[in-house]
């Protein structure tokens, strides 16, 4: 089993090196034009306003979050589910119940609005005003 | 070295003499090099005729014809456009990270290459069979995520860091249904290696994973299928290279070859999506019925993995694109919530009967 692993590494360094030699050949082959212009960071044909460095929806930061949370327990499940049928009912139950403990979180995400893009709130009037619009 | 008996590879370079004179590690080396070099060469062969699959699809869904000049009905048009990409400048405009800039497409394409190791080509036949068969596929390609934030970051370019943004968001998020479906076949199967998943669905089409537990392994292949579609940023789920708001996404500074990498890259990715879905849902090189077994397995597993290829392709060119917040709707109010379903439907079945 370890030869198969050794196998996968050589085969990614090969790839590496095919890459790299494809670069290489590019390097030598294609033509260089000797223009300022060319360097300056694409913004539409226009000049680059500020730094690209910018500030971004923290939208993003809370699915990063939820895909933490549920790819530790898909991780949990694939052992599971390959020995699950020989333990039996047992094991199963006891899977549903870590399921059903993850999915009161899912649920409570989902109650709050979390998993939405556009998180609206509704006023007491019964109203939807967006407070938030995302720069993206 | 019995295992490594089964690399085919390996056999095919004991074919040449004086290969048999050479250490054991020295072979593995040497197979393990020409392995890497036939499926970079078969990667980058499909991927030009995928491009030109893609532009004929296009064309007849659109009432023309597609690329004509080049060759017979343009057969060579995109052997040209590789030439072509060969002579392109490829530079690194001033305000970049140079060493990230550099290091993305390296990181892109071998994610895209690493993952075809494990692949079942045919009974007994694949370069590495590792007995976590599936489970590296999913590790490997969520090296992904990394790979185009480092592009889209080192770019310095507002293009470029939003949808690089995106397709994380994109990726990550479409991982878990696509990882919940995956446990489905795992659950019914019992095994996570690529092989003992194709074999355990030989002796007819009724013995696919596809049609046990039925319908949950059904609803699980769709759910894989979408879930794939938005993993390789394919339409309708193509927002991080969305060029009519975003110019190219994570891809907007890249130039000549170095983009050609992240294209590569991408048709490679389909290919391989392609190959995971025949291997695990439907049957890899299992034929569909027995007395169509005299033709061989590694053209049936093709075959399958391009019928996938071309719905993938028909789809582009049918359905607009979502916006950000249906693409979130979709993936955690839709598909995660029927993944549950299914992962409980499948367990409920396979522990009854």
């Amino acid at each position: 089993m370890l030869l198969n692993y050794l196998n996968v590494l050589i085969f990614l360094v090969v790839g590496c090196l095919l890459v790299g030699f494809t670069l290489l050949l590019s390097r030598i082959l294609h033509p260089r034009s000797e223009s300022d212009q060319k360097f300056i960071s694409y913004e539409c044909g226009e000049e680059p306003v500020g730094n690209a460095w910018i500030r971004f929806n923290f939208r993003f930061y809370l699915i990063a979050l939820i895909f933490i949370i549920f790819d530790i327990e898909v991780v949990f499940l694939f052992p599971w589910a390959i020995v699950y049928k020989k333990l039996g009912m047992f094991a199963f139950i006891e899977m549903m119940v870590f399921i059903a403990i993850l999915l009161v979180g899912f649920a409570y995400a989902w109650v709050k609005g979390d998993l939405e893009w556009v998180k609206s709130y509704f006023t007491d009037r019964g109203q939807e005003t967006v407070l938030e619009q995302p720069e993206d | 070295m019995t295992e490594t008996l089964t690399n085919p590879v390996l056999t095919l370079l004991r074919l040449i003499p004086g290969v048999e004179t050479l250490s054991d590690g020295m072979q593995v080396l040497l197979s393990g090099f020409l392995a890497g070099v036939i499926l970079f060469a078969f990667i980058a062969v499909f991927a030009l005729y995928a491009v030109y699959l893609e532009r004929k699809v296009a064309g007849h869904v659109q009432d023309r014809l597609g690329p004509m000049e080049v060759g017979w009905h343009g057969l060579l048009q995109t052997i040209a456009d590789a030439i072509k990409l060969l002579n392109k400048e490829d530079f690194a405009p001033k305000d970049v990270d140079t060493k990230l800039f550099t290091l993305a497409p390296f990181l892109v394409f071998m994610t895209a290459l690493s993952v075809f190791v494990v692949f079942p080509y045919d009974s007994q036949v694949s370069i590495a069979n590792l007995n976590i068969g599936i489970f590296y596929v999913i590790a490997i390609s969520s090296i992904a995520v990394p790979a185009v934030i480092m592009a889209g970051w080192s770019s310095n370019n507002k293009w470029s860091l939003f949808g690089a943004m995106r397709s994380a968001a994109q990726i990550v998020s479409y991982e878990i249904p696509v990882g919940l479906s995956i446990i489905c076949v795992i659950m019914v199967v019992g095994h996570m290696g690529m092989q003992e998943i194709v074999e355990f669905q030989g002796g007819g089409f009724w013995k696919w994973v596809i049609f046990r537990s039925f319908p949950f392994n059904f609803i699980a292949f769709f759910i894989f299928f979408l879930g794939s579609l938005a993993e390789v940023n394919r339409t309708p789920f193509d927002l991080p290279e969305a060029e009519s708001e975003l110019v190219a996404g994570f891809m907007t500074e890249y130039s000549g070859m170095r983009w050609a990498f992240f294209f590569l890259a991408e048709y490679g990715n389909m290919l391989a999506v392609g190959l995971v879905g025949a291997a695990l849902f439907l049957g890899g090189w299992q034929p569909p019925f027995e007395f169509l077994s005299f033709v061989p397995g590694w053209l049936w597993f093709i075959l399958k993995a391009l019928v996938l290829i071309f719905v993938q392709i028909w789809l582009r060119w049918t359905l607009p694109r979502l916006r950000v917040d249906q693409l979130m709707y979709v993936c955690w109010k839709v598909l995660v919530p029927f993944a549950f379903v299914c992962i409980i439907g499948v367990g409920l079945w396979e522990v009854l009967t």
